[in-house]
C-alpha cells in the first residue's frame, strides 16, 4: 500500500517535471513598472486579436528585468524586457557577454509631474526653484549649506507661503532616477554659484532627508489620495496619474509649461523620458509571437496619436520617430554601443 | 473582654472595608481595561471591513447598455452551416458597431462615431460573439442585448464622476454624457450583476478584469503547499516528539525548527529563485515552484503546531496502548495520533492562512505578474490573489479603485471558508478528557 502510494507520487512527480520541460509557446515579459500599463495592453490586444498564446508580462523594474534578461539565452530568460530608460553601457555588455543579441524599440514619452490639490492654487515653478527646494544642499552667501528653505515663499517671494512638502517616490523608482536627471540635475544648472561649489551632475541628486521631501512608496495612486486630502502637499509622479485624476489635483508649470499632453508630446514640457522595451533576438522565431508582438506594439492603434496607448497615457513619439522606428523594429535591427 | 476588644477597635480603625473595597475597585478597573482593548479591536475591525466593504461593493454591479443587434444571416454565417469555427470568425465588430450607430443615428462623422463606439468597452465585438457562440438560434434575429459600458461611463454611473466640474477635468466629456443621459432616459441603462468579475482573469481594462484567474492560481499554489507540507509537516512532528532521542543533535534541529518560523518571507523568495528555478530549471511564475516556496515558509510552523498537539494528549493513552501489549507504533498511529489530528489540522489551516496572503516571496519566482489566461495547471503561469490586490491598487484607472477592494472580499471570503474548514474538521474529530 505504501509502496504504491510512493510509485503514485513518483509518477506524479515526473510528469509535472516533464510538463514543465516542454518548449514554451507562450512570450515573457519582464521589466520597468511604467512600461507595464503598455506593455500589459498591448499583450492583452495580441492575445486577443490573434491565435498565439497572451504574453505573461512581469513588473520587476527597470533594472531588476535588465539582469533577468541578459542572464541567458533559453527558456528559461525573459524575451523582451520593458526599460523606464535605455540600457546602461555595463547591462549591455552584460548581454554581450552571455551572446545575446538585442533590438532596442522606443515606444514613447512619459511625463513626470508636479501636483498640487485643486483646493490650492497651481503651483508654476522653475527647475531651479524644484532644485533649491528639494537638494539636500544648497548655495547660499558662496557656500554649501544645508538646505534652509522652510516655506515656498522662502526660495521666491512669487511662490505661495506654505511648507514645502513634496511626496515622491523612493530611490529604488525609475521614476526617482528620472526625476532627480531630468529636474534636479537641470535645475542645478539654473541656480547661480552651484557650479562654482562643485554641484554639477550626481551630485546635484541628493534630495534632503529632513522631513520636507517624504518617501511615499511605489504607489502613486496612494500619493494623489494623500493631496487629495492635504492641500499643502506637492507630489512627483507620471503623468497617467494626473490624466486619470485630473478632478481632483492639477499639474504644476514647469518654467511655465503646463503638463499637458500635446507640450509633453512636442518636448516643450522638460521633465519627460522616453520608455524603451528590449527584444532578445535568438529568441525570435524559437518563441513563437515575438516578431508579431513588436509588429501589434509599433502599429498606429497602438502607439499612434489616436492609438489604445494613448488612452492608456503613453505619449507617443513624432510621426517620423514613429515610422523610422516601426521599420527598424521590424526587421529587428541589432543595437550597438 | 468585649471592653478589651473596643479598646482594640477605637485604637486601631478598621480599614478592611476600604481594603476590599480598593481590591474590588482595582478588579473592576481590570475588567475594564480588558474590555477597553477588545473594543477598540472589535472598533478597528469594523472600520477596515466597512471601509472594504462601501468602497468595494459597487464593483459587484457593471454598468450594461441595452444595444438591438442584428444577427445578420448572411454576415455570420452565410453557408448556414452553423459550424461553431466558422461562427467564430465572423465579422462582431463590424455586427456591433452597426448597432451602435442604429442607436444614435444622428450622430454622423468619422470623429463623432469613433467616440460614439467609446461608450463601449472594447469586449464589445467579443461579447458579441460569445452571444452567437453561446446560442446559435440568435442568428436571423434582432434583439435587444445588454452589453458592458466602458469603464469611465461605469463610473459616471456609479455616482464617482462630479458632472459639475469643467469638462477638461472629466474622464467623460459633455458629449458623452448627452449621449449616457439620452441612454438613460431611454432606460437604457442598467447595473446589473458583474459576472465578469468572477469569471475571467485579470485586464487591462477594468469592466473586463476578473479575479477568477488569481482564484485559481491561489488555490493551485495552495494544493500543491498542502500536499507537500501535511505530510512531511506530521511525520516530522511525530518523529521529533515521539521516537527521536534527547540529545544535542535535536536540540539543535529543535532550534533551528524555531528560528526558521520567523524568518521573513523574501528569504523564501530568494531561496526558491537560487534551487527551483536556476538549479532545477522549473518554470517561472508557475503555482507548482509557488507551492513549493510557501511549503517551506509554512513548514515549522506547522511542526511547531504539531509538536504541541502530540505533548497534549495525555501519557496514561500512551502507558495504557504499551501496556496491553502494543508496539511503539501501533501506539503512536493508532491512539497518539488520532487524539492529536485536530490540533494537527488547526495548525495547518493556520500556516495555509498565512501562505495564501503572501506575496513577497512569490515576488521573486515571477509570479506577480499581469496574466490573462486562467491556469489549468500547475505549470501554467498564474498569479494569486494579493498578488492581484497589489497590482489593482497600482493601476491608474480609477474604476480600478473599487476593483480592489472587491478583490479584497474575494481574499477575505475565501480565508473565512478556509477556517471554518478547520473549525468544522475540529469540531469533528475533537475529543476531550
Amino acid at each position: 500500500m505504501i509502496r504504491k502510494t510512493f510509485i503514485l507520487a513518483a509518477a506524479a512527480a515526473t510528469v509535472a517535471f516533464a510538463g514543465a520541460a516542454e518548449a514554451r509557446d507562450q512570450i515573457r515579459i519582464v521589466g520597468s513598472s511604467t512600461v507595464f500599463p503598455f506593455s500589459t495592453a498591448v499583450a492583452e490586444t495580441f492575445g486577443k486579436t490573434t491565435s498565439f498564446k497572451t504574453p505573461v508580462v512581469e513588473s520587476t523594474g527597470s533594472g531588476g528585468g535588465m539582469k533577468l534578461f541578459c542572464a541567458g539565452i533559453g527558456e528559461n530568460h525573459p524575451d523582451i524586457t520593458n526599460a523606464s530608460r535605455r540600457i546602461k553601457k555595463s547591462e549591455f555588455e552584460t548581454c554581450t557577454k552571455n551572446g545575446i543579441g538585442i533590438t532596442e524599440v522606443k515606444v514613447g514619452f512619459d511625463g513626470i509631474v508636479l501636483a498640487n490639490s485643486k483646493a490650492a492654487p497651481q503651483l508654476s515653478l522653475t527647475k531651479g526653484q524644484i532644485f533649491l527646494a528639494l537638494a539636500k544642499k544648497v548655495p547660499m552667501n558662496g557656500k554649501l549649506v544645508d538646505n534652509p528653505y522652510k516655506n515656498w515663499s522662502d526660495i521666491d517671494a512669487s511662490l505661495p507661503k506654505t511648507k514645502i512638502e513634496v511626496l515622491g517616490p523612493p530611490p529604488t523608482s525609475g521614476t526617482r532616477d528620472a526625476f532627480v536627471e531630468l529636474a534636479m540635475e537641470a535645475g542645478c544648472k539654473e541656480v547661480k554659484g552651484a557650479k562654482e561649489l562643485g554641484l554639477a551632475k550626481k551630485a546635484c541628486h541628493e534630495i534632503r532627508e529632513d522631513g520636507a521631501f517624504i518617501e511615499a512608496g511605489e504607489n502613486d495612486n496612494l500619493i494623489v489620495q494623500k493631496l487629495e486630502a492635504n492641500p499643502a502637499a506637492v507630489g512627483i509622479f507620471g503623468f497617467s496619474f494626473l490624466d486619470q485624476n485630473a478632478d481632483k489635483i492639477q499639474g504644476a508649470k514647469v518654467n511655465g509649461v503646463e503638463p499637458e499632453f500635446e507640450l509633453i508630446a512636442s518636448g516643450k514640457y522638460g521633465v519627460s523620458r522616453s520608455l524603451y522595451f528590449y527584444v532578445k533576438q535568438q529568441h525570435v522565431g524559437v518563441i513563437p509571437g515575438i516578431k508579431e508582438y513588436v509588429t501589434e506594439f509599433t502599429a498606429e492603434k497602438a502607439w499612434g496619436p489616436d492609438g489604445y496607448l494613448v488612452e492608456k497615457g503613453l505619449i507617443p513619439l513624432p510621426d517620423a520617430d514613429r515610422a523610422k522606428i516601426a521599420a527598424s523594429s521590424r526587421n529587428l535591427a541589432p543595437l550597438s554601443m | 473582654m468585649t471592653d478589651a476588644a473596643a479598646l482594640l477597635a477605637s485604637k486601631r480603625p478598621d480599614l478592611s472595608r476600604a481594603r476590599i473595597n480598593r481590591r474590588y475597585a482595582a478588579e473592576k478597573r481590570f475588567r475594564l481595561y480588558g474590555l477597553i482593548a477588545i473594543g477598540a479591536a472589535m472598533l478597528m475591525l469594523a472600520i477596515l471591513l466597512s471601509t472594504i466593504v462601501a468602497k468595494g461593493y459597487s464593483a459587484f454591479l457593471q454598468t450594461h447598455i441595452a444595444l438591438d443587434v442584428t444577427f445578420d444571416q448572411s454576415v455570420i454565417d452565410p453557408e448556414g452551416t452553423r459550424n461553431p469555427q466558422t461562427l467564430a470568425r465572423a465579422d462582431y465588430r463590424g455586427i456591433s458597431r452597426e448597432a451602435v450607430r442604429d442607436t444614435f443615428p444622428e450622430v454622423t462623422g468619422r470623429r463623432d462615431t469613433r467616440n460614439l463606439y467609446k461608450l463601449f468597452s472594447t469586449d464589445l465585438e467579443f461579447e458579441v460573439m460569445r452571444m452567437v457562440l453561446a446560442d446559435p438560434a440568435l442568428i436571423g434575429t434582432t434583439k435587444r442585448v445588454w452589453v458592458k459600458s466602458a469603464a469611465d461611463i461605469d463610473m459616471l454611473s456609479k455616482g464617482y464622476i462630479n458632472r459639475d466640474l469643467p469638462q477638461a477635468d472629466r474622464r467623460v466629456n459633455d458629449q458623452a454624457l448627452g449621449w449616457y443621459d439620452k441612454l438613460d432616459a431611454e432606460g437604457r441603462v442598467s447595473r446589473l450583476f458583474n459576472t465578469t468579475f468572477f469569471t475571467t482573469a485579470d485586464s487591462r481594462e477594468p469592466e473586463q478584469a476578473g479575479i477568477l484567474g488569481a482564484l485559481v492560481g491561489s488555490a493551485l499554489t495552495l494544493l500543491v503547499t498542502l500536499v507537500i507540507v501535511f505530510p512531511v509537516g506530521v511525520s516530522a512532528a511525530v518523529y521529533l516528539e515521539e521516537f527521536a532521542p534527547k540529545n544535542k543533535w535535536t536540540d539543535l534541529i529543535e532550534v533551528n525548527i524555531n528560528n526558521l518560523a520567523a524568518v521573513p518571507s523574501i528569504v523564501f523568495g530568494l531561496l526558491g529563485l537560487a534551487v527551483f528555478l536556476n538549479f532545477f530549471g522549473l518554470p517561472r511564475s508557475a503555482p507548482l515552484v509557488g507551492g513549493l516556496v510557501l511549503a517551506l515558509m509554512t513548514l515549522p510552523t506547522i511542526i511547531i503546531a504539531g509538536r504541541s498537539a502530540l505533548k497534549a494528549v495525555p501519557p496514561s493513552i500512551r502507558e495504557a496502548a504499551l501496556g496491553v501489549g502494543a508496539s511503539h507504533m501501533q501506539t503512536v498511529t493508532h491512539h497518539v495520533l488520532p487524539l492529536a489530528m485536530p490540533g494537527m489540522l488547526t495548525g495547518t489551516i493556520i500556516g495555509m492562512a498565512q501562505a495564501l496572503g503572501e506575496t513577497a516571496p512569490l515576488l521573486m519566482i515571477g509570479m506577480v505578474a499581469f496574466i490573462v489566461d486562467i491556469p489549468g495547471s500547475i505549470t501554467d503561469a498564474a498569479t494569486v490573489l494579493p498578488v492581484q490586490i497589489y497590482l489593482w491598487a497600482d493601476a491608474p484607472e480609477r474604476a480600478f479603485v473599487e476593483r480592489t477592494s472587491a478583490a479584497i472580499l474575494v481574499l477575505l471570503a475565501f480565508l473565512i471558508a478556509m477556517n471554518l474548514a478547520a473549525i468544522l474538521l475540529r469540531k469533528k474529530f475533537e475529543r476531550r478528557w
